[in-house]
């Protein structure tokens, strides 16, 4: 390479690094630009069509429509319109609510009680208990199908939401116990003990100081466990075909309906609508509880 | 009445005050229980009232279908949430009557105890019973490890089995390597945040979703027709035959897979981020220094340091994917050769009603995982966990 003749040497330096290290990171820049390009492709296609004609879906590719975007007699409402009503997204959207919410404030409730006694309370028994906690984390959820299908049967249980709630509360409890005992089995010491002697009982230390210091914790899996249940497929078909949630809805959907990708199309962003917003406007807890290590059995 | 109320021991409020709420949750319950659980409330209350002919009216037409499952998902939601912190308030209210030394002893079995009972119910109590029944039913009698066999040897599931394989090796070799790069290359440009926003999305789609999604970027046409996927109109128009992609094998698992791949590279990518970031900037600039160029940097200096992350983000992959059940369940059933365990166990369960059959790939599905376990157990106790 040879040295240009520099009249103002420290200008001229700079822009020559500043495009060395422009041209340098350009190629990064592009491939993670087609990354995300290639990763939303997908979604956008099926965001797209579901405001589309069920002619124009099975005559042209989605990407047709956005030659003219701006011709709005392309666009119509009416995917949405039919699948929450004829096809029942509405009431599976209900269902979907009725069951998520609950069964993402019950594991919390019952898995702060057992993390505040497994990290502030003496009792026999409590390392052992622990572990079992720690071995049941990974556990396939498969192992518990049938013997709670049975039970299940058994006490009426199956085709309700006191069903549903119950087995969500079973299967997330594993993981709520072991991150809510990372958080509060961290709160300082010193402060609790001071409570103690201000005669504090368990109960009032629990109820005023740790659940109100471990809301981060609390918020990181309640975000998980949310859009878990939301999403979960398995344990909807098994426990509760009686009101179907939108998961079950949506399947049903793909094998009676497969080819009206009108249908399909806004069935599944009536699906993920909430998961979406929940997370995009969360992300910042979700990703705290992602990393407190999410190993979910 | 006030004065009388008061001058009651404080006890007899707390019993009164319990099955009150007791009683409340009961009839929610009963009120929650299905879709005529509101008219069948609202028929009760008129026969209280002496309007016999009335509740018989509403018993038989029953009320508005809308506003009883309104009415149900106000309830449903108020006994899941604010039910179960009563529950716990009146278990803690009626040990405050004991004496200390009980309060000392009860005390931890009111915090843990609730949560033992449900683990025992819907994890402990199902693995015994799994294991039992994968022994005894579908069997010619007695104990015996004839599932066992039939799972070793059957063809169909010889198929399910090396399909797993092939997801566990794919799948969570796909998703960690692409996560490593990405997370490697997002690192080092501007608005990384927004980048990583658009790779992490399709986490938060579930597995239903994302195959609606990715069954409409398979979709096929026969040749000729004008191709609706954009997969098959990448290939037309580049002058290749439209593939099915869904139905030809062994393409299809493939076709699967990637989907999966689509789903948790966002959780891979987003875990290597953060713990990139925590590399120490002088170890790479004394590595640079000593003359490494950026591969021998990444290969030797930073692959090492983040090593522990690898195999946690690796063993989460796996977990997941080994039940992988949704995918196949949506996208194929199972036919064209994809089956995979998890949705043969389905099948067996519910369409063949093969429960012993069931049970025993649910145990092979534990066997797997048994080693995770015990060393995640193991951990524990080195981290001198109250032993």
């Amino acid at each position: 390479m040879t040295v240009p003749q520099v009249t103002k040497p420290i200008p001229r330096l700079a822009t020559a690094n500043r495009f060395q290290s422009f041209m340098k990171r350009q190629p990064v820049r592009i491939a993670v630009v087609l990354i995300a390009f290639f990763w939303t492709l997908p979604t956008a296609g099926v965001l797209i069509s579901s405001f589309r004609e069920a002619d124009d879906i099975n005559s042209t590719g989605w990407w047709h429509a956005l030659k003219n975007p701006f011709d709005f007699s392309q666009w119509t409402l009416s995917n949405y319109t039919d699948v929450l009503s004829s096809d029942g997204m509405a009431d599976a959207f209900a269902n979907s609510v009725i069951v998520a919410i609950p069964a993402t404030i019950i594991p919390i409730t019952i898995a702060a009680f057992a993390a505040y006694a497994f990290a502030w309370m003496e009792f026999p028994g409590r390392g052992m208990l622990f572990a079992l906690v720690i071995a049941l984390l990974v556990v396939p959820l498969q192992m518990a199908l049938i013997p709670v299908l049975r039970t299940y049967a058994d006490l009426d249980l199956s085709g309700t939401f006191l069903g549903l709630w119950l087995a969500h509360t079973g299967f997330g409890l594993p993981l709520a116990i072991y991150l809510l005992y990372s958080y509060i089995s961290q709160l300082p010491r010193d402060m609790l003990e001071a409570a103690f002697v201000d005669g504090a009982s368990h109960f009032t230390a629990f109820i005023r100081l740790v659940v109100p210091l471990s809301m981060p914790a609390i918020a990181s899996f309640g975000i998980f466990q949310f859009l878990w249940v939301w999403n979960d497929l398995l344990v909807a078909l098994v426990f509760n075909q009686r009101d179907p949630v939108v998961t079950v809805q949506l399947s049903e959907l793909v094998g009676s309906k497969g080819q009206d990708w009108h249908l399909l199309t806004a069935g599944a962003f009536v699906a993920m609508i909430v998961p979406l917003i929940v997370f995009l406007s969360l992300q910042r807890f979700f990703v705290r509880g992602l990393l407190a290590g999410s190993v979910k059995g | 009445m006030k004065e009388r109320l008061a001058k009651t021991p404080s006890w007899v409020r707390g019993v009164a005050a319990s099955l009150g709420t007791l009683a409340l949750f009961w009839f929610g319950l009963d009120f929650i229980s299905d879709i005529e659980g509101p008219s069948r409330l609202w028929a009760n209350i008129l026969d209280v009232f002496g309007a016999g002919d009335a509740a018989e009216e509403v018993r038989k037409r029953g009320i508005n279908e809308t506003l009883a499952k309104g009415l149900i998902s106000v309830v449903a939601i108020f006994i899941g949430t604010v039910g179960v912190w009563l529950l716990y308030l009146i278990a803690n209210l009626s040990i405050d009557r004991l004496a200390a030394s009980w309060q000392t002893r009860l005390r931890p079995l009111i915090f843990v105890g609730p949560a033992m009972a449900v683990l025992g119910f819907f994890l402990v109590y199902p693995i015994v019973s799994t294991t039992w029944t994968s022994l005894t039913e579908d069997v010619d009698g007695g104990v015996s490890l004839e599932n066992y066999g039939w799972a070793l040897t059957d063809e169909s599931l010889r198929i399910a089995f090396r399909n797993n394989l092939l997801w566990l090796v794919f799948a969570t070799g796909g998703s960690v390597v692409l996560g490593l790069l990405v997370a490697t290359l997002v690192d080092r440009v501007k608005r990384e945040a927004l980048a990583k926003t658009f790779i992490f999305l399709p986490l938060a789609i579930s597995f239903v979703g994302a195959s609606v999604i990715w069954k409409f970027v398979y979709a096929w046409r026969p040749e000729g027709a004008e191709q609706i996927g954009i997969l098959n109109a990448a290939a037309t128009t580049a002058g290749f035959e439209p593939v099915a992609w869904t139905i030809e094998r062994p393409l299809n698992t493939f076709a699967l897979i990637l989907i999966m791949v689509w789903l948790q590279t966002g959780f891979a990518m987003v875990i290597f981020s953060a713990a990139l970031k925590n590399v120490p900037g002088e170890v790479i600039e004394a590595a640079r220094l000593d003359g490494a160029n950026e591969f021998q940097l990444f290969f030797r200096v930073v692959l090492p340091m983040i090593r522990g992350t690898i195999i946690t983000v690796g063993t989460t992959v796996f977990i997941a994917v080994l039940k992988v059940f949704d995918v196949v369940f949506v996208m194929t059933g199972g036919r064209f050769d994809t089956e995979v365990v998890a949705n043969r166990m389905f099948t067996e369960m519910f369409t063949f009603r093969n429960f012993g059959r069931a049970s025993t790939l649910a145990v092979l599905l534990l066997v797997v995982v048994a080693p995770i376990m015990v060393l995640n157990v193991r951990n524990l106790r080195q981290q001198g966990f109250a032993q």
